[in-house]
């Protein structure tokens, strides 16, 4: 019920000017234009996390060095931090007065790099439980049968580590396209150049356009939807040996 | 292959796992690694597998010094007690992973997995998963694994300790038969004396990183090297500055010259032999073995007096 009405009820609003209505504010080239960004910096931002995520899982649970305590506790800071001062945050380093002379703030760029801060705990999370699970016993029998550093890794480690890597992703993709508090200030939100869909429905809602605003969220749900059960049916797959 | 382990010791932080430990393994052996647990026994072979660094010694295998090889170099087949099946394969992937490794030819691979299927008897179960599989049947498809790229050496750590009994003494006969036809070189822990003594033909008895005792079966029971030996292989009772087997004890209802005296504590009948356990008036307990016609006539019972005598002891020096 706690998830199920509000959908419904934002389903419903946005067909208040019937289907013709719907069809429109989402195929407004302003809409068209910010949906295509957050689709393509969100898919960007869990690529690129999918990798960074599963180096820093590895390193934290295989390697020792000194202060992984606090490099591990940093790790879940995103998690903590509200978004806004995610945005403040990337706002200090890359903004105008940036004190390592990048200036991203207002470009697309400055989008990628504040998501890729907010949504970089998923994917460390999701795969350090399972590397940690992980039987080592394993890897020692690759080797002993002749098996390289890489291509165990290849055939042992990542297969068995894939279910992770896709919940993490599925969720920092998901967390990225609805993510609004630390882009707002960040991005500048020039219509067809760093507007992205989320700032889009609100600028909408703000103007009184509610059921536009609507219309183009039930898009932005739909999307998260579809991407949440593609990972469930690829992680199925990929533990389909687990169920006897 | 033979192996020769020299001078091999090795900790971990302060824990002394291994202290100069040196062995001869005869090409074509069936050894095995007894000791009771942290004696170093699974160290050591993971050490020959090159899983493990020494920190000071020696491995030579076929005379070559192979202390520095990895283990991908060492022509070794291991076999681990919780199995280390590859979860994510089917049991003809798991099989086949070391052949696919060297890249041989799909048609050969298949042929080797099909003929290691039937030895390890899982036809029809070629394309089951191992979480599909009753833990007997996960230790065989291990086996055919470390098998398939005809390793050199064959390790084994505690194969068969995760099995229940019946499986157990069944894989140990499969072991005891393939080393017949195959006579690859095997190593194998175990802290079960009687594993050792059913399987091995010759027996590395290990204690606190050391070496007690390199025997055969019966030589290990009949000439116990020290204290140590005497009482970890087979069952001894003390006798002052003696060791008496338990068969090695005679009870009598009248006292002469050689008995001590002893009350009965529990009489237990084991099919074929009864054990009786004893309390001596200094308060030692011991035990002795009996024959069913031998405890009939003695009327053994609970609380009664009797009187024991060493028929053969053992005295360390």
């Amino acid at each position: 019920m706690i998830v199920a009405l509000p959908i419904a009820a934002l389903i419903w609003s946005s067909r208040n000017d019937g289907w013709s209505g719907f069809w429109n504010a989402i195929s407004a080239p302003e809409a068209v234009a910010a949906l295509k960004l957050t689709l393509a910096v969100a898919a960007l931002v869990a690529l690129t996390n999918a990798f960074a995520g599963t180096l820093i899982a590895w390193v934290l649970v295989r390697d020792d060095f000194r202060g992984k305590t606090v490099v591990n506790g940093i790790i879940d800071l995103p998690f903590a931090l509200p978004t806004i001062v995610a945005g403040l945050l990337v706002l200090a380093l890359y903004g105008p007065h940036s004190p390592v002379d990048v200036h991203a703030a207002y470009t697309r760029y400055a989008i990628y790099l504040v998501l890729l801060f907010v949504t970089l705990p998923f994917v460390v999370r999701t795969v350090q439980p399972v590397l940690y699970e992980l039987d080592t016993q394993m890897e020692e029998a690759a080797r002993s049968l002749g098996a390289r550093e890489l291509t165990i890794f290849r055939r042992i480690v990542l297969p068995s580590i894939l279910p992770g890597i896709l919940s993490g992703v599925a969720m920092a993709f998901a967390r990225a396209i609805g993510e609004i508090g630390a882009i707002v200030i960040l991005s500048g939100n020039l219509p067809y150049k760093t507007e992205v869909a989320s700032v889009y429905v609100f600028n909408l809602s703000e103007s009184g356009n509610g059921t536009a605003a609507a219309a183009v969220a039930v898009v932005l749900l739909a999307i998260s939807f579809l991407v949440l059960l593609a990972v469930g049916g690829i992680r199925r797959m990929a533990t389909r040996y687990e169920r006897a | 292959m033979s192996i020769q382990v020299r001078h091999v010791s090795k900790h971990f932080g302060n824990f002394q796992a291994l202290d100069d430990v040196s062995i001869d393994v005869a090409g074509g052996s069936l050894t095995a690694l007894l000791g009771p647990s942290g004696s170093g026994k699974s160290t050591l072979l993971r050490i020959i597998a090159g899983l493990e660094q020494p920190d000071s010694g020696e491995i030579f295998l076929s005379g070559e010094d192979a202390t520095a090889s990895p283990p991908q170099k060492r022509g070794v087949g291991f076999v681990f007690q919780h199995y280390a099946a590859f979860k994510h394969m089917t049991v003809r992937d798991n099989i086949a992973f070391g052949l696919k490794i060297r890249k041989r030819p799909a048609a050969e691979v298949r042929a080797r997995v099909d003929e290691l299927v039937a030895l390890v008897q899982l036809q029809g179960f070629a394309d089951r998963y191992p979480a599909q599989l009753s833990g007997g049947q996960r230790q065989r498809m291990a086996l055919a694994r470390a098998l398939a790229p005809e390793p050199e050496v064959l390790l084994l750590d505690e194969p068969f300790g995760a099995l229940d009994a019946r499986v157990r003494a069944e894989l140990r006969r499969w072991l005891r038969r393939l080393h017949e036809e195959t006579h690859t070189t095997t190593v194998f822990v175990t802290h079960d004396q009687e594993e050792a003594m059913e399987v091995a033909d010759s027996i590395v008895v290990m204690n606190k990183g050391r070496v007690e005792q390199v025997a055969g079966p019966r030589e290990l029971y009949d000439s116990p090297a020290n204290e140590f030996v005497m009482s970890f292989v087979g069952q001894a009772n003390r006798f002052g500055d003696a060791w008496v087997r338990p068969h090695d004890l005679e009870l009598v209802l009248e006292p002469n010259g050689s008995t001590r005296e002893a009350q009965v504590e529990r009489v237990v009948h084991l099919g074929f032999e009864v054990r009786c356990e004893l309390v001596r008036d200094d308060g030692e307990e011991f035990s002795v073995q009996l024959t069913r016609a031998q405890a009939t006539t003695l009327e053994l019972e609970r609380g009664q007096i009797v009187y024991a005598r060493p028929v053969k002891e053992t005295v360390f020096s």
